[in-house]
């Protein structure tokens, strides 16, 4: 990933900034500049939304053969979150034992390392989940 | 107008490592490392935590306890000798991270062990002075000692941030003093993955010898003894250090224990103060009465006066984790893992 391709999520990656339709008001994570739903009489009408970052383990898939990059942290589990706006989004769960993970845990994000561009390139950071704290 | 701590946060990560285990690997008596460190086990960083990370988890911490608009933070400073990066500061994603983005100033400071307090003194001197509503001071580290020194035993990660302004203070600073002098004690130069330090060298005329200066001075400057205070917060490289200069300076093993973390979680460099403090914020009563010294080697000390205020009673604690809930959830890790994780093997390629 270029550098300023990586830039230009950051509002995405570090507070989880999607899009609401003005229109019907459902919410979108990553951003749309269209609600699917509403189509064109939401032309105009995308919101910049930012998620509470809170949510629900929807279902999670545990890595075995993990990308060079994430070979260290393996295995791991990766989940797809229903956050409490109803949207899904896709994550690696942190800070909780494999086995310990249960589909309907809560969950928030938290920052973490996502990867870098090898040991002199830029280091890209972005959300993950923990177990909810409250 | 009172210039004082409106919030604070803390993370520890949740890896442990115990002296016993990392003895066991260099053929050397954990036990005896332990007792002799007053070092119980250590905490470690996942792979995927770092400076920057920790010190954003303890911003947010700090922000959900309270109703302030990021917006309105002037300054952010992040104190810390293990900044993921030589040159793009660590600060920069931490004010993103919490939306305190684009006006205001941050910069990344280094002062060995106290640059998080450091950052405590100039925010204070910018609040005070009215040139911001709020100002943020991190101190976080994941330090490094090498592989079978004797810092190897205590070198861990973990940070803390302080909200510092003027309305609704949880604690006032009635005054700060630093205590400094070109003392050799601990080093690393540019490029070096590990650091050195002088051995015997780091205690009397280093540690000892600024962080008591430091506390005199600062009692002397506030007319106070050591019974007028609740609770003495000192940077703590091991267990022992601090309860030494507690007796030392007159003060009880009661007031040093709340802010005593290094048995649990090693040494977390610049770090330890501010988690010190936020570990005794988070029990602290109204008129709690705090000395909080920090310590840099080579080398310097950093003095706080601390009253806490009645706004403590209602001040939301429970919004975001406090210290005894990171001394829960926590996992051990045996020597081979713990090495993997702070990047100790060679890997291919």
């Amino acid at each position: 990933m270029t550098v300023a391709r990586f830039w230009r999520d950051i509002p995405s990656r570090y507070n989880l900034y999607g899009s609401r339709c003005a229109s019907c008001g459902k919410v979108y994570f990553p951003v749309r500049h269209i609600c699917p739903k509403c189509r064109r009489s939401s032309i105009g009408k995308m919101e910049r939304h930012r998620l509470s970052g809170k949510g629900r383990v929807h279902s999670f898939s545990v890595v075995h053969d993990a990308p060079p990059q994430l070979a260290v942290l393996k295995p791991y589990a990766v989940a797809i979150v229903e956050m409490d706006e109803g949207v899904k989004v896709t994550g690696q769960l942190v800070d909780v034992e494999i086995e310990e993970i249960d589909i309907g845990m809560g969950v928030e994000a938290v920052l973490r390392k996502l990867g870098d561009e090898g040991p002199a390139g830029i280091i890209h950071y972005g959300f993950k989940f923990s177990p909810r704290f409250d | 107008m009172d210039v004082g701590i409106v919030s604070y946060g803390a993370f520890v990560p949740r890896f442990r490592i115990t002296p016993m285990e990392i003895g066991r690997v260099w053929g050397q008596d954990g036990k005896a490392m332990s007792k002799g460190l007053f070092i119980n086990s250590k905490s470690v960083p996942s792979p995927d935590e770092d400076v920057i990370t920790i010190s954003a988890q303890a911003a947010r911490g700090m922000m959900r306890r309270v109703d302030v608009d990021p917006a309105d933070i002037g300054a952010l400073y992040v104190g810390s000798e293990s900044h993921p990066y030589a040159v793009k500061p660590t600060g920069t994603v931490v004010a993103e991270a919490i939306e305190a983005s684009p006006e205001l100033c941050v910069a990344d400071l280094e002062f060995a062990c106290k640059a998080g307090t450091a950052g405590m003194q100039m925010v204070m001197g910018m609040v005070g002075s009215g040139m911001m509503r709020y100002g943020v001071a991190i101190g976080a580290d994941t330090s490094q000692g090498a592989p079978g020194d004797a810092l190897e035993y205590s070198a861990s990660a973990g940070g803390a941030a302080l909200l510092i302004g003027r309305e609704d203070i949880i604690a006032k600073f009635n005054g700060t003093l630093s205590y400094t002098t070109d003392t050799p004690d601990f080093w690393r130069r540019e490029g070096q993955p590990y650091p050195s330090h002088g051995g015997r060298f780091t205690g009397e005329p280093a540690y000892f010898k600024h962080v008591g200066e430091a506390a005199r001075r600062m009692m002397e400057r506030m007319g106070t003894s050591p019974g007028d205070y609740n609770h003495l917060v000192l940077h703590q490289p091991n267990g022992k250090f601090p309860q030494r200069m507690a007796s030392m300076l007159g003060f009880s093993e009661e007031q040093v224990s709340r802010g005593l973390l290094t048995p649990m979680i090693g040494n977390t460099y610049s770090g330890a103060v501010p988690l010190g403090l936020a570990a005794v914020l988070d029990v602290a009563k109204p008129g709690d009465r705090i000395l909080a010294v920090a310590y840099g080697s080579g080398a310097g000390s950093d003095a706080f006066d601390i009253t806490v205020t009645e706004a403590i009673k209602g001040f939301n604690r429970g919004a975001a984790p406090t210290i005894d809930a990171m001394m829960e959830n926590t996992k051990e890790l045996d020597y081979a893992t713990y090495a993997k994780y702070r990047g100790k093997i060679l890997m291919k390629g």
